[in-house]
Order: structure tokens, then sequence, then C-alpha cells
């Protein structure tokens, strides 16, 4: 095991996972660490204990996995690599994701994938409200339920919710596109039920299989926006 | 808004001259520009949207005035003894803090807003005279980036263009909490403006009107705003300062809070701060004046033990190095520039009269900043317009303004027997209104009287 005590921590071989426990080391440490790393160095984090900004701005192709639960911003404004978190995550998990992929196996908060502009966000339980507000390209599969004001904002990108919607699912959304199995508490301002074509039923389909679930296609039903919002006029305003 | 809806009498009808003589009186409450308001609601019904920022009457810094030396305080000579104006912003935790030459700082406007040839021209005339400039609500231009020595790289609630490598190349990061013309408001940007290129930095389609959220997607409070914080500094391993800009509304309160989460600078902005873009019942009504907002501000430091600690810079009507002057001796570092930096570089020039007619408005009075159709083009995406601005010559225009609004703030400071601005003080002023007396908390002019804080003369 490597405890990590200096902010300019050495890269790690290249022969196997280095070993960061936090109940030693602060946070600082392991960021700035993960901000040196190279591509295809592993990292494994342990003794997370909900710390918060755990592996934010990492830019390399590493790989690291959080062995426990995170507070939140875990994997913040992520670019590289893969991060997995095998317990839940707080809020802001994986915010303003550029690419890379973000894997949680518990539950993750609320605001997960905000803003996210690429990559692949996947959470194995549930998510709470706002998941993937102002989303702006990233792709998130949820295998539970999603909370309220999910997809607020939407403007790019794929949500995949294999369990229910909560209340306003997509409120004042632009062109993101909303997959949902389960049943939805209500849509909100702009959004509608859309066809489920066969362009639909593929690109489903393909993210499923990213997420590594086994889930039927045909079982969900697709949301967007009805582009209502586009241009202010004056018989919308109860919608502004 | 057009000017039809403003009492300009050189555009007053043609009845206007006889108007004495057959002896009619306007009503206080119902103006002219009241009627022209309700009419043009009546015709439409949409409320009406314009740039700019408050332009109803406000107590501010023209209420206040200057006590310089006579018997009980000591002159420094004008143009030969030093004034210096230096600042440095961001020293608390960031271990880059910015060092600025001059404590006039040019605020956030958006590309998008404004054309690129604008950002660049932002960019040129701040670096000349070693200031920094601001993105704004749709990320940061290579053009901005380039031309401008320090940038402020605005962390706003729509995120649009956010990213961590724009982050990291930032001079210091500011988080946008409000804004002085709209506290509580979001954003608003019509699709006349909505190019191509806007439309790919901020993820949109081209031509649809823009949505900005009021409040940020993934945190709620203080108590968050302190983690977020913490993680855009593990994101840029602490070395660059973390702003935190308040509409002014509660300023008390809210630098307090601001300090609590983290900041190394809180950024005031006053009702009289400018926008691109927003409902004019929302530019005229909500929101404090500048004046009202400084001394609340300063004493939430000076209650904490952090004035000078966590810098504060102040926006929102500053015109004159008077008002640069004022500022600072109310307990400013620094402050931004806005309305008055897009004037420098050539916005509302007379040059352009016949068209600001055609628009339906006139030099000096042009603020339909969202239909972008800016004849100056300044606050426009159309190319042939943008064209017009040459980004070396405005920026030029920006450089010589800004230097002029460091030297009457240093002519003041010397008259006022001070070796740096920031030695400037409450007691060096005086009001002429008893209501900016009581808010700006400096006597009334030939009293000791400060309404509110102490007894009476």
């Amino acid at each position: 095991m490597v405890t990590l005590t200096a902010p300019e921590a050495t890269a790690p071989a290249l022969d196997g996972p280095t070993v960061v426990d936090l109940s030693g080391a602060p946070v600082r440490d392991l960021n700035q660490a993960l901000h040196n790393a190279a591509d295809g160095q592993s990292w494994t984090v342990t003794n997370p204990g909900g710390k918060h900004s755990l592996a934010v701005g990492i830019n390399a192709d590493a790989t690291v996995t959080i062995e426990g639960h995170a507070g939140y911003y875990a994997a913040g404004m992520h670019q590289k690599g893969t991060v997995t978190v095998t317990g839940n995550a707080g809020v802001g998990l994986a915010e303003n994701i550029m690419s890379g992929t973000v894997h949680v196996k518990g539950d993750a908060s609320q605001s997960a994938a905000a803003t996210g502009h690429g990559g692949l966000v996947v959470i194995d339980g549930n998510a709470g409200a706002r998941c993937g507000i102002s989303m702006k390209g990233v792709d998130i599969v949820v295998g539970g339920n999603i909370g309220h004001m999910s997809a607020f904002m939407a403007q790019a990108g794929r949500l995949v919710v294999c369990g229910d919607a909560g209340d306003a699912l997509g409120d004042s959304i632009y062109e993101a596109r909303i997959y949902v199995k389960g049943a939805v508490a209500s849509l909100g301002a702009d959004c509608i039920e859309k066809p489920l074509k066969a362009e639909h039923l593929a690109e489903l389909a393909e993210l499923l299989a990213a997420a590594g679930r086994t889930d039927n296609p045909a079982d969900f039903k697709r949301y967007g926006s009805a582009r209502n919002l586009y241009h202010f006029h004056v018989d919308n305003s109860t919608a502004y | 808004m057009t000017i039809t809806s403003l009492p300009v009498p050189a555009q007053a009808p043609a009845a206007a001259p006889n108007i004495a003589e057959l002896g009619l009186r306007e009503s206080a409450t119902f103006d002219r520009a009241t009627i022209a308001d309700i009419q043009r609601a009546a015709a439409t019904g949409v409320y009406d949207i314009r740039g700019w920022g408050a332009k109803r009457k406000v107590p501010h810094f023209d209420d206040l005035l200057f006590l310089g030396a006579s018997m009980s305080r000591y002159p420094l000579e004008g143009y030969r003894e030093k004034c210096d104006t230096d600042v440095v912003l961001g020293d608390r935790y960031a271990s880059r803090p910015l060092h600025l030459a001059t404590p006039v700082t040019i605020a956030g406007m958006s590309f998008g807003a404004l054309s690129a040839n604008a950002k660049e021209a932002l960019g040129r005339g701040a670096s000349e005279v070693g200031t920094s400039t601001t993105t704004g609500d749709g990320g940061m231009t290579p053009e901005e980036r380039g031309q401008s020595k320090h940038l402020v790289y605005q962390y706003l609630p729509s995120r649009y263009g956010m990213n961590p490598d724009d982050l990291r190349k930032a001079d210091a990061i500011e988080i946008v909490l409000g804004q002085g013309a709209k506290p509580g408001g979001g954003g608003m940007l019509l699709g006349q403006k909505i190019t191509e290129r806007v439309a790919g930095m901020r993820t949109l389609p081209v031509g649809i009107d823009q949505r900005s959220a009021s409040r940020h997607p993934d945190w709620t409070g203080p108590d968050d705003l302190e983690i977020k914080i913490g993680e855009l500094r593990e994101i840029t391993d602490w070395k660059t300062p973390i702003y935190v800009k308040i509409g002014a509304s509660r300023p008390y309160y809210d630098t307090a809070l601001a300090v609590k989460s983290g900041a190394d600078v809180v950024v005031l902005d006053g009702m009289q701060g400018g926008t691109a873009a927003t409902q004019q019942v929302f530019i005229e009504n909500v929101g404090i004046p500048t004046l009202a907002a400084i001394p609340q501000a300063v004493q939430a430091l000076q209650e904490l033990g952090m004035h000078r600690k966590v810098q504060l810079i102040v926006s929102g009507g500053i015109r004159t190095g008077a008002d640069v002057a004022k500022a600072m001796a109310l307990g400013a570092d620094a402050v931004a520039i806005g309305t008055a930096a897009l004037i420098a570089l050539g916005d509302n020039d007379p040059r352009y009269a016949a068209e600001y007619s055609a628009l339906g408005s006139a030099a000096g009075f042009y603020d339909d900043f969202q239909d972008g159709r800016d004849p100056a083009g300044i606050t426009t995406q159309d190319p042939e317009l943008s064209s017009r601005l040459d980004p070396v010559a405005a920026g030029r225009r920006l450089a010589n303004y800004l230097r002029v609004l460091t030297m009457e703030a240093q002519t003041i400071a010397r008259a006022c027997g001070k070796s740096h601005l920031h030695n400037l003080e409450p007691e060096d002023l005086v009001a002429l209104t008893i209501e900016a007396s009581a808010m700006a908390r400096v006597p009334l002019a030939g009293t000791s009287w400060i309404p509110g804080v102490q007894g009476s003369f």
C-alpha cells in the first residue's frame, strides 16, 4: 500500500493499481497525483468515507476505483478514463463530465451528471432530483428511479431511466432525448412523449449495452421537446 | 425600448412646442414614458425586453463629494508625488492571485451578447493598462483569451461552454450568483443572436431563444457552495482565485455567506449594472443602488475581520474617476465597468445617428441589444455589423478611457492626501442629500449627521 503524503506525488508504476488510503492521505494529495497521472495508470481509493471532490478534473486515460461511498462532486469535470464508485455518490456526481466513463454501483444523490457535455455516466441504483439537469451531450443510464426536475433544460445527450421518473421530467427541455421504462409522475413544461422509432430503439439498445444492462428497449417510452418555447410567444406565457 | 417611449425633447412630436402655450400639464404618475410603455404593452401583449442598466434616477456617487485637504489634512502634490493604484486580488487561498496595475477592471460580458470583435477589443484595452477582463454566459473565446493578459472566467448557472480546459486557462474564476440588473433572474438571449458559432458554444439549436437558469444546477445554498468552491480549487490545484459575484439586494448577508463559503474575492453589482437583455420591469424594480450596497458589504467584511483580506470589487454605474475613488473610499478594493466600457468601445456613437434613427432609437438611447442589429457592431452577431468595430482601435479607446479613470481617481486621492487609492476612506466623503447620506453612511455635507447611524448634528 502507498500512502501519499506530498502534493506532488510520484506517478505510480504501470504494473498495478496504486492504492490511496484516504483514512490517512488528504483528498488534495489524491487529486494532485491524479492530475499528474499518465495514460494507462490505475488507482484504487480506499476508505473514501463520503469525502467531497474525489477524483475531480482527471485528464488522463486513467482508471480509478473508489471502494466505498463518495461525497459531493465525485469525478467532477471528468475528461478521460474511467472512475468507478462501488458505493453511493453524493450531490453533483460527474458534474460537467466531458468524456470518459463514470460508474456508480450504488445510488447517486441529486444533480447527477449536471451540465455534462459528453461521456457516459452509469448509475446502477437510483438517482435523486435533477438528474441530468442542463445536460449538454452526456449520456446517462440509471438502473433505478430518478427524482423530480430531472433533465431540466436538458440541451443534448440521452437520459435512460430503467425505473420510474419523478415530477416535471424534462422541464424546458431542448434537444436531449429521454427514455423511461417505468412510470413518469409528470412531464415538465414543453416536454412531450414522442414516438419510439427504429433509430431510437437502436440507440437505446446501444446505451443499455454500454451500461451493461439487459433491459428490452421496446419496453421504454421516449420523451423530448415540443419546441413551443423555442421562440417567445405571448400564448406560452404561462409556461415561462 | 425605442425612443418613442422616452421623454426626449429632440424627438418629441411636432406639437410639443405648443404644450406650454396650451397650458397642458404632464402627469408625474403617467408621464409620456409611462404612457408609451402602456401603449406598447397593449399593442404587443409582451413585456419589454432591453439591454443596458436601470435608467431611473437613484441615489448615486454624484450625491457624494470629497473633502479635499486644507488645514486638517495635508495634500500630495499633483502629478509629482506618488499615488499608487495597483491591487492584488485573491490572495486568501489561491497560490496565483492577480496583481493588477489599476483597480478598474472589466465586468463579465458574454460572447453572444457581444461580438467577437468587441470581446477582443475589451481584452486588448484591459491588457494595455494591466487590468483584467471577464468572460460571460457563453464560454471563453480564443480571441478573448489571446488578447487578455488577465482573464476572469465566469462560472454561471447555465454553464454554457463550461469546460475544465478553459477553467485551467483562466487567471481567476468568478462564480456568478446574481447580477445587479436582475438579482434572482436568469438570462435571456433572443434567437436573433444565436448564430451558428454562438449556438455551437452553447450547445443550442441555431436561432432559438436561449433561456438561462436563475440558479446553479448542482448546489442550492451556501453550505453547498463551500463544497463547490472546494471542487473548483481541487480541479485547479488551488492556484486560481475564486470570486463570488452577487447582485445587490441583501449584500450584508450575501457577502458574509460568500466569505463563509471560501471566496477569495466578492464582486458586488449594484442595480445600475448593465445587462444584455432582460425585462425592463426587472431592470428598473429589483435590487438596490450601488451606493446603498457598498457599506453593507464592507460592514460584513469588517465584522468578520476580512476587510482587505477578501477583496471587494464593486460594479454598477461606474463612469468617472470620481466614481472609482468614491467606491474605493467606501471600502471597495477595485471596481468593474461594463456599460461604460462598451461606450468607450464605440457604443451609441453619434456617427451612426441615421441608423439608430432607422431602428426607432437615437445615439445615446440605443438599448435594444437583444435585437442584434447594433449599428456600432458591438452587441451583435451580424458579420457585416460586427466587422465595423476595429478591435485594435476600439481597444485603444478603452485603454485611453481606463487610463483617464485611473488618473482622475489619483488626482482626487492626492487632493485627499493619499499615497495609494486604497488609502481613501469614508472620512474623505460627505453626502449632498439625506438619502445618500443614509445609504453611503457618510455625513450630510456641513454636518456630522449620518441618518440611521449616529445622532443629529
